[in-house]
């Protein structure tokens, strides 16, 4: 399946990451396309958690943290966007599902209150759109006032998802959404994944291969700060060009 | 030979634990016994709510709520101006400034904390009197406003030491999360943060006040030392403790201003325990 037209939403070129003397990303280019779910896997210490967190630019908050090269969000460079701004359209999920002391709805309604929003009727909308787009709107539309800590750790975390989806994001990254989670929550976070791609574009890093396999579009590989193999996910899964990344996805390494 | 010495050592350092607790008993023991003397002269309700103090007069008059009074105000003016400083510039160090500048900021507060308190009350004597004076247009400068502004500076330390040390215990993810949403920085503060470390920051606040209660010496320079009930924070006051050290000396073993100074202990030991178990609460509901 080939679009003639594709629509790059992120384009990464020549970045180079260090923190101090550590040079985590080396020369990194890539574009990821919009509605498609792009997958990084490598071992520990690999950088993938840095190349995710140069697309919301949460790396500038770390005091010895120095780039090089450019991240384009839409053809505008994201060095020119202002923080808030750019992660009100790059949501993010972490690894451990973080609630905040709340009720189930507020949880999902606080990101959409600091930035403003006071009228309840939209607000309740908004909830009740992003627990269905997580999928998780059926196990809590009748206790939307308990608190959210009541919830198992994989609704927690679909919560998490809820809250990020109800700013209204463009892309969504997630950091090993599912490295806490039980495997029946972690096949509910991967469906939600699969379904949100129609509307959002997804950045996903995991620990865990056989995930990548399951919902990646494309799949990169890294490798000590490298970028050593970019392509389809079946392709990256049944015929790597490079020796590494065979050995890493057959998991002779990790 | 290995086992008795890890044996006596262990003996001996249960000899030492319980000492201390013995000693603490002890004295508190003493204190009980000549402070409540003074209730076969006076009955508990006038020595707490009685309204003058004239412990020599014959016969004397032993209410101690200008004392309290006295105390309460200085405190109290203490608290509203050292807790939106301290916490504010706990926030500051914790979050906002740069690294040299906590560095400098860090050092000096140690500094404060160091100064001794008779020091900073003949500072405060020198130079706050005399401002209070002039500012406020006042017969004397030796006021209770004066004296909470000096606590103040006492109390600061502590509140921020330990404040920003609750700030800096939340953990990095709840921040990150807040800006993740798009939080500003000073959003992420005040939404995430405070909330996250208010358990910690409560417990600073009152560990603060908790030194500034006892207080005893910066007091006695700069309030006046008048016993009488005071009408406003711009009139002369004295404190519990303040009353305990000018008047002790004088008083005679035995009689009942001798009792009642005792008894004024007791009544600060109380308010001094009361703030340090609920300081205590906060702090282990925060672990
Ligand atoms: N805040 C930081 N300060 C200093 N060094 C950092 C920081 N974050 C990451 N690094 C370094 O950058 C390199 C890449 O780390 P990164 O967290 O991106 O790896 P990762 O692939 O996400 O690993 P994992 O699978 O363990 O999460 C590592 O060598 C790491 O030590
Ligand atoms: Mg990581």
């Amino acid at each position: 399946m080939v679009n003639s037209v594709r629509n790059v939403k992120f384009e990464i070129i020549g970045l180079n990451v260090w923190f101090g003397p550590v040079h985590a990303l080396k020369q990194i280019s890539i574009g990821i396309q919009a509605n498609e779910i792009l997958t990084a896997i490598g071992p520990s210490n690999s950088g993938k958690t840095t190349f995710l967190r140069m697309l919301n630019r949460l790396n500038d908050l770390n005091q010895d943290f120095k780039m090089a090269g450019v991240v384009k969000l839409e053809q505008e460079d994201v060095k020119n966007i202002d923080t808030e701004s750019l992660r009100k359209r790059v949501g993010m999920v972490f690894a451990l599902p973080l609630p905040l002391p709340l009720s189930i709805f507020d949880n999902v309604a606080y990101g959409v209150r600091m930035h403003g929003e006071k009228n309840e009727k939209i607000l309740s909308e908004l909830v009740e759109v992003s627990l269905k787009e997580a999928y998780l709107w059926k196990e809590v539309k009748d206790r939307l006032n308990e608190s959210a800590f009541k919830l198992s750790g994989g609704q927690q975390q679909r919560l998490c998802i809820a809250r990020t989806l109800a700013v209204e994001p463009e892309v969504i990254l997630f950091d090993e959404p599912c490295s806490g989670l039980d495997p029946i929550s972690t096949a509910k976070v991967e469906d939600a994944m699969v379904k949100l791609k129609q509307k959002y574009t997804i950045v996903l890093v995991t620990n865990n291969v056989k995930q990548a396999a399951r919902v990646g579009d494309m799949t990169a590989f890294f490798l000590n700060g490298e970028l050593i193999e970019l392509d389809r996910t079946d392709k990256i899964f049944n015929a790597p060009a490079d020796k590494r990344t065979d050995g890493y996805v057959r998991g002779e390494f990790g | 030979m290995k086992k008795i010495k890890e044996l006596l050592i262990e003996k001996l350092i249960l000899i030492c634990g319980l000492a201390s607790i013995f000693f603490v008993l002890l004295i508190f023991l003493f204190l009980l016994k000549e402070g409540l003397a003074v209730f076969k002269t006076v009955s508990s309700f006038n020595f707490l709510f009685g309204k003058s103090w004239y412990p020599i007069s014959e016969p004397p008059a032993l209410g101690i709520l200008p004392l309290i009074m006295g105390s309460l105000l200085v405190t109290l003016g203490a608290a509203i101006i050292s807790i939106p400083i301290g916490v504010g510039c706990a926030i500051y160090i914790a979050e906002i400034a740069p690294l040299k500048i906590k560095e400098i900021l860090k050092a000096g507060i140690e500094l404060l904390a160091a100064i001794p308190s008779v020091v900073l009350g003949f500072i405060g004597m020198v130079t706050l009197v005399p401002l209070v004076k002039t500012v406020f247009h006042l017969p004397t400068g030796l006021t209770a406003l004066s004296g909470a502004i000096m606590l103040a500076f006492m109390a600061m330390p502590t509140i921020v030491s330990i404040a920003e040390d609750a700030l800096y215990s939340v953990p990095k993810t709840y921040k990150e999360g807040a800006l993740a949403l798009g939080a500003t920085h000073w959003q992420a503060i005040w939404r995430v943060m405070l909330p996250a470390a208010s358990s910690g920051i409560v417990a600073a606040v009152m560990l603060g006040i908790g030194r500034v209660i006892g207080e005893t010496m910066a007091v006695m320079m700069i309030t006046g030392n008048a016993a009488v009930m005071p009408n406003s924070i711009l009139v002369p006051v004295r404190t519990l403790t303040a009353t305990i050290a000018a008047e002790m000396g004088e008083a005679v073993v035995g009689a009942e201003h001798y009792f009642a100074l005792f008894a004024v202990g007791i009544v600060l030991f109380v308010i001094s325990f009361a703030i340090n178990v609920t300081a205590d609460l906060f702090l282990h509901k925060r672990q």
